[in-house]
């Protein structure tokens, strides 16, 4: 049917796709995402309603708690057909929630580890080998920070022998484009072996 | 969107209830099932469209390139929530356009995948 519209039609015929920046509060995410990003990262904010638990409730009214929850992201336009949209997951454990949303149709992830407090990111390796995500390991290498040996981390981590595991720096573009060409990497060969049946 | 209207609230009301007001106390989009990426595109300029909000008048100034659902909430500074009811009214009234991104039941196109991982390289 013709459009009696006498305008030029825009067409959408972009893409967008994402990847997640994932680990513990103030691990560095968010500089990592800002290194490649092509605009300062932005903030938004997802409200998130849920239901409370433990609440006598006598009135027969349903008791209802709001969240909201600051998402960091930034974007790298790879042509004019595709955008790659890096999304910080949120850092503190009481935001767990909201991964599942994050994770939904996302590539991949990068796990960004702090060797000072390995701990914080065994959350996060969990919740991708759980959902079946391909992800790789940062190990984010801050200034005075004692450095242990990728094997070392790795074991602490009980990744499997297939995970990609490097040192980086999350301030240093050059750096966080080698972490994230090493997911890209991965990615692929997950979705081959996916598409073999394995 | 003929005729005047007036807001009942002012700035007082601050910028949490206002952005509520707007969307008329609507907090529910999920029938278009807009997410974080899907991608959204001005199908006019503000200026051709008459007695426009001024909230949805600064979304379409917004994408006028496509751009993400994230990025406008970021950019309008409003809440996710709010950000897809106001786009969802501008799509019902055609003067948006949206994509989603692929079911996350597909597995991603390996030209995709190819594509982003060419793109990493040469930044």
């Amino acid at each position: 049917m013709a459009s009696g519209n006498s305008e030029p039609r825009r067409a959408l015929t972009a893409t967008a796709v994402k990847v997640l920046i994932a680990g513990g509060f103030g691990v560095g995410k968010t500089t990592m995402v800002g290194s490649v990003s092509e605009v300062a990262p932005l903030r938004t904010e997802e409200v998130i309603t849920t239901a409370s638990e433990g609440v006598d409730d006598l009135s027969g009214v349903e008791q209802k708690t709001t969240t909201t929850v600051a998402l960091d992201f930034g974007r790298i336009t790879i042509n004019p057909d595709l955008i790659l949209y890096l999304f910080g997951t949120p850092g503190q454990d009481r935001f767990w929630f909201m991964w599942d949303e994050l994770a939904e149709g996302a590539l991949g992830a990068v796990v960004l580890a702090d060797t000072r407090r390995l701990e914080s990111c065994f959350a996060a390796v969990d919740f991708f080998e759980r959902r079946g995500l391909p992800f790789i390991v940062g190990v984010n290498c801050f200034d005075g920070a004692y450095r242990y040996g990728t094997e070392e981390v790795r074991a602490a981590l009980d990744l499997d022998p297939d995970v990609p595991l490097l040192l980086c720096d999350a301030r240093e573009r050059e750096s966080t484009k080698q972490v994230l060409t090493i997911l890209m990497e991965h990615v692929m060969k997950h979705s081959d072996l996916a598409a073999a049946g394995y | 969107m003929s005729g005047r209207h007036e807001s009942w609230f002012d700035d007082e009301a601050g910028p949490l209830v206002r952005s509520y007001a707007v969307t008329g106390g609507r907090t529910r989009s999920d029938t278009l099932g807009l997410d974080l990426i899907t991608l959204v595109v001005a199908m006019r300029t503000a200026r051709e469209v008459a007695a426009i909000e001024p909230e949805y008048a600064r979304i379409l100034s917004l994408c006028q390139k496509p751009t993400s659902v994230a990025e406008v909430a970021a950019r309008v500074d409003l809440p996710l929530p709010v950000v897809k009811v106001l786009l969802s009214d501008l799509i019902e009234q055609n003067l948006v356009l949206f994509r989603t991104a692929a079911p996350p039941t597909e597995a991603p196109n390996k030209h995709v995948l190819q594509a982003v991982l060419d793109g990493i390289r040469k930044l």
